[in-house]
């Protein structure tokens, strides 16, 4: 068993979702139960098969400086403002650390879409010298993490993980690294994600990966339901501040919660399909608990990472039963955010780090007969209304397409 | 013909835009990089909106000479139709 080299503490939140602007509204509106999902009105729309989308709650142009955002991708500028919080939470900035031992890494699924796409049209309808200058640093897929490090002046490396819809957990598990290896003393790691447009649409579409409840918003999304029909495509960004332990301390920092171990696997099976016994996924749980050293009885709760896709949510079931238990208190939170791709692994990590902080379980949404699969059945996926609870660990599942399996333990402060 | 006094106006207007330079702050004599803070990048941004505006485009080996506000006024003034 390996043992962490050094305690790694979470002590800044941040997040700008389809349920909230920042991490107090998100988490409120989500033990509230309310959905971040609405029906496009949009004229593009009308020949889509799905047509749902779950859009940020703030627009992030209105939270940030104007001459500053106009340079910025929606993506950039979604992790910007997520960035900003959680270094505001974490009071970092006069805290003394140099910047030279600040890092970010910082993921997305997609990067710059919103920006390729539209300088593409500008090419079209007015030719190559009307295309910006900031084109390229806008769409790059290290352009969010590279926006935050000049945002919060880190001169310690800025990354940027790139494995779709696990980029967000990956910088989690990247950050815990760089601490360990002392590559730096506080690392901000997060994932952003803004691609409502009509080519994602259109290409998740043609995977047939998307809910075509187009008729019921709020109902469309639904992990573990025997009737889910597919995921929302949502958009948004999350940001954590990770610290080593002893500088924490040192300077009296608030810590929400510990980043004990994580875990990453590759399924080795398809380029899109998650293997269906979620082997993959077992493996990555358990590498993450052994890295905690941690055993399955001592985790108490999983935010899933189920988008509400048929094959999905079976296959992380089998994952999660075969890797921990049933005895654990499974959350599918983008029954309520839609599914942030790159960003998701970061938000739902701040969901579990709130649920070990406030020993609540946010609940399921949509769940109303869950699916015949065994694992399923077997599992306690909380629905209905949020569980009041004692937690000491809890682990968040993220997963892309290309196989990457990623797992993160979390427990309490 | 555009004035001189309108072209520096003008010009003004495009700064707000692409860089947030308060207009009172785009006379003749500032620096667009030293007193205004306007990056190369920018700089380029500006170049396009002025061939908008007023028609003159400036070409990149000019557009390396035009250091000041008076001197992107003063190749408006000399180079429009």
């Amino acid at each position: 068993m390996s043992t962490p080299v050094t305690d790694v503490v979470v002590t800044g939140l941040g997040a700008t979702t389809p349920l909230g602007g920042d991490v107090a509204s998100t988490w409120d509106a989500l033990l509230a139960g309310r959905s971040g999902v609405s029906r496009i009105t949009d004229d593009w729309v009308k020949d889509y098969p799905a047509q749902l989308v779950a859009r940020l709650a703030t627009d992030p142009a209105e939270q940030i400086d104007r001459v500053r955002a106009r340079r910025l991708d929606r993506s950039q500028q979604v992790a910007v403002v997520a960035a900003e919080e959680a270094w505001r939470d974490a009071g970092a900035a006069d805290a003394g650390v140099p910047a030279e031992r600040v890092a970010v890494v910082l993921g997305t699924g997609i990067g710059g879409a919103l920006t390729l796409l539209g300088q593409d049209d500008v090419l079209e309808q007015k030719g190559p010298k009307r295309v910006s200058p900031f084109t390229i640093p806008m769409l790059m897929p290290n352009g969010p993490a590279a926006a935050v490090g000049l945002a919060i002046g880190a001169k310690g490396g800025v990354h940027a993980p790139v494995s779709a819809c696990a980029s967000g957990a990956e910088a989690i598990r990247w950050g815990l690294d760089l601490l360990r290896f002392d590559r730096a003393d506080v690392v901000l790691v997060g994932g952003a994600e803004a691609c409502v447009h009509p080519l994602p649409m259109a290409g998740f579409a043609a995977m047939r990966a998307m809910s075509t409840r187009n008729d019921e918003p709020e109902r469309a999304s639904r992990p573990f339901d025997k009737a889910r029909d597919g995921f929302v495509l949502g958009e948004g960004a999350a940001a954590i501040v990770l610290e080593r332990a002893d500088v924490a301390k040192a300077r009296g920092a608030r810590i929400h919660a510990r980043l004990a171990g994580a875990g990453a696997t590759a399924d080795g099976y398809d380029l899109v399909a998650p293997h269906p016994d979620g082997e993959g996924a077992a493996r990555a749980i358990a590498a993450a608990l052994r890295d905690a050293g941690l055993s399955r009885t001592d985790v108490g709760h999983v935010n899933a990472h189920a988008t509400s896709t048929p094959v999905g949510d079976t296959a992380e079931a089998a994952a999660i039963r075969s890797s921990l238990g049933d005895h654990v208190l499974v959350s599918a939170t983008k029954s309520q955010t839609g599914h942030l791709l790159g960003a998701a692994g970061a938000l739902e990590s701040v969901f579990t780090i709130l649920a070990l902080r406030e020993q609540i379980v946010p609940a399921t949404a949509n769940l109303e007969d869950p699916d015949d699969d065994a694992a399923v059945q077997a599992l306690d996926i909380v629905r209905h209304e949020p569980r009041r609870t004692t937690l000491t660990a809890a682990v968040n599942d993220s997963f892309g397409f290309g196989g990457h399996n990623i797992a993160l333990v979390f427990t309490t402060a | 013909m555009t004035s001189s006094q309108e072209i520096q106006s003008g010009l003004a207007e495009i700064l707000e835009e692409v860089a947030g330079v308060t207009p009172a702050d785009a006379t003749p004599e500032k620096s667009f990089t030293d007193d205004l803070d306007v990056d190369s990048l920018s700089m380029v941004e500006i170049a396009t909106a002025v061939e908008d505006k007023f028609g003159v485009a400036i070409p990149d080996d000019e557009l390396g000479n035009i250091k000041t506000v008076g001197d992107a006024i003063s190749y408006i003034e000399k180079n429009q139709g």
